[in-house]
């Protein structure tokens, strides 16, 4: 639950959160996007499942942590948005093999 | 590979006045910083920020933008959305492990230094209770960052709870940009404020005195201010619903769509004690601090910190000790004498205790009280592997009597957060299970890397004639 204020000036960047398109701005991180776009939880836990989203968003915390282009498991409030960037949400603990810890 | 005077990680207030001061006396600096624009957390995105009505971040916010520009024109290398994962003392120099912000993307591989400089600064405490783990559940520092960088504010009911310089001043802020907050539920217990008094003589000179009580009048004229919360309660599936808590006993239930926490903040002390630098306890501020001498030298040789890493002492104390520690570190390479460096620092030293004024008194009145800081029950402390207190406690009991048992018992510490959300917890726990003081507890081990890193960043890291020989090749 989040609202941009009025005449930020900084330029839209189109992203897809699970498969959407959704418009953030320059600047945003992947987190901000997030929650910009309405949604409060990023991932699911590996250990029981109990969901999760941006806490700190100083990269402390770690759980903000979320699929980034395919990559699992990075910090959604340290990488900040592109043009065309996939985002997905991560659901518990991922399968072998799919990728960077 | 080059080698350079001082690295310096972090570039909030400390780091930048460091980096200043050191290329002003010759030396060569590279600021390593995990943000993506210098600042630090408490002038984040001073350079960038979309926000367009300056007034709404206050006058003390733009300060940052002072030090920005002496840094930028300084010539010290700077190295934004780069994280320091790990340090090594080599024969000549310090070995860094430095990888971009975002793991996999960008191998920054090995940088050299002569000596480091922690400005790695604080994180907020994290004080577990029931439900802080739910999504809309975020820290003060969060909620502001948020506005600072994205122009982003909280919409829906909005909560606020907890205590400390940093809550009132979101709450300021929040209000400022027109957000409602539906109640200020602050957590200072009855009494504290007649106990903190005693150091209130010192407060009564502070910079922070004027300033403080007017953000706090100005959130109680617009926002309902519920004192003495004594317990606290976040409730929803699968995100926050609602919030309960406890005055005197009594619980009272409210909507809420955000809960936005503050308990302060606790120095950021996981690269400095990986270097193997002395960790002592505050007692005043409950938490793990480097030892270090008035200049910001740790215990190791060539390892300062400066800034609240050092303790917490705010922004205007991490200018005046990073100037100092810069000094010091341009002293120790034989770029200035001993005089010099005494000259020098003497307004650095004057501004520091201006800046020191009203510390104590700060720190007395927002200690949490031991029933935050010493949780029992299901509540996780541990956030990334789930360990509750009650877990954290019997493990405790049944024989994990050290930071290091309890985290090897329970796995409380060991997840991708290594530590920093669950740390003080433990400690205040572990205390309270052994009827200690934290102050005698053995400080944690803190191991490299320092966050999760991929095979391939550890691959870069330059081996070691002595590191290859710990390692049994088979034929």
């Amino acid at each position: 639950m989040f609202a941009r204020l009025p005449e930020t000036g900084a330029e839209a960047v189109v992203v897809a959160i699970d498969g959407a398109d959704f418009e953030a701005r320059a600047g945003d991180s992947v987190a901000a996007a997030l929650l910009a776009s309405g949604r409060l939880a990023s991932r699911a836990t590996p250990v029981s499942g109990a969901p999760r989203g941006p806490f700190c968003l100083m990269g402390v915390c770690f759980d903000c942590l979320i699929t980034i282009d395919g990559v699992p498991n990075q910090r959604a409030c340290m990488v900040e948005v592109a043009p065309g960037m996939r985002i997905d949400t991560q659901q518990g603990a991922p399968p072998l093999g799919t990728g960077a810890a | 590979m080059k080698t350079c005077d001082v690295a310096v990680i972090g570039a909030g207030p400390a780091g930048l006045v460091a980096a200043t001061t050191a290329t002003s006396l010759g030396l060569s600096a590279t600021v390593f910083d995990e943000s993506a624009s210098p600042g630090g957390q408490i002038y984040r995105a001073v350079t960038t920020t979309p926000v367009r009505r300056p007034e709404l971040l206050g006058v003390d916010y733009w300060h940052g933008a002072n030090l920005v520009r002496p840094f930028r024109a300084s010539g010290a290398e700077y190295l934004p959305a780069t994280t320091v994962w790990a340090a090594a003392r080599g024969a000549e120099a310090f070995d860094l492990g430095v990888s971009g912000g975002r793991p996999g993307t960008r191998i920054g591989g090995t940088f050299a230094a002569r000596t480091l400089l922690v400005a790695t600064g604080a994180i907020e405490r994290p004080l577990p209770f029931p439900g802080w783990t739910l999504p809309g559940v975020m820290t003060a520092g969060a909620v502001q960052g948020l506005l600072k960088s994205s122009a982003l504010v909280p919409a829906g009911r909005v909560v606020l709870a907890g205590s400390g310089p940093l809550l009132w001043q979101v709450a300021w802020q929040l209000a400022s940009a027109g957000v409602a907050i539906d109640r200020v539920l602050e957590t200072i217990p009855r009494g504290r404020l007649a106990e903190a008094m005693r150091h209130a003589p010192g407060f009564m000179f502070s910079t922070y005195l004027a300033r403080g009580l007017e953000l706090i009048r100005a959130v109680r004229r617009r926002t309902d201010v519920v004192e003495h919360v004594a317990e606290l309660q976040a409730r929803g599936d699968g995100r926050v619903e609602s919030v309960r808590f406890a005055v005197d006993g009594e619980w009272t239930e409210v909507p809420a769509d955000l809960v936005v926490i503050s308990h302060g903040v606790v120095p950021n002390v996981h690269l400095p004690a990986a270097l193997g630098c002395g960790l002592e306890w505050n007692p005043d501020q409950s938490a793990f601090q480097p030892v270090a001498d008035a200049w910001g030298g740790t215990t190791e040789e060539g390892v300062y910190v400066a800034g609240d890493v050092a303790g917490i002492a705010g922004a205007q104390a991490a200018e005046a000790r990073g100037r100092l520690a810069a000094l010091a570190i341009a002293n120790a390479l034989g770029r200035i004498d001993a005089a010099r460096r005494d000259a020098l620092a003497a307004p650095a030293q004057r501004a520091l205790a201006t800046a020191l004024r009203g510390r104590r008194f700060l720190d007395a009145l927002y200690r949490p009280s031991p029933e935050f800081l010493r949780p029992r029950g299901a509540v996780p402390v541990c956030r990334c592997e789930e360990v509750t207190a009650d877990a954290a406690r019997e493990a405790v009991r049944d024989g994990a009597v050290t930071l290091h048992a309890l985290k090897s018992a329970t796995r409380c510490g060991m997840g991708p957060c290594q530590g920093r959300s669950c740390l003080a917890t433990a400690a205040e726990l572990l205390a309270d299970e052994l009827g200690a003081d934290c102050a005698a507890l053995a400080p944690p081990s803190i191991r490299f890397p320092l966050r999760p890193v991929t095979l391939a960043e550890v691959a870069a890291w330059p081996s070691r004639a002595d590191a290859e020989a710990c390692v049994v090749r088979g034929e």
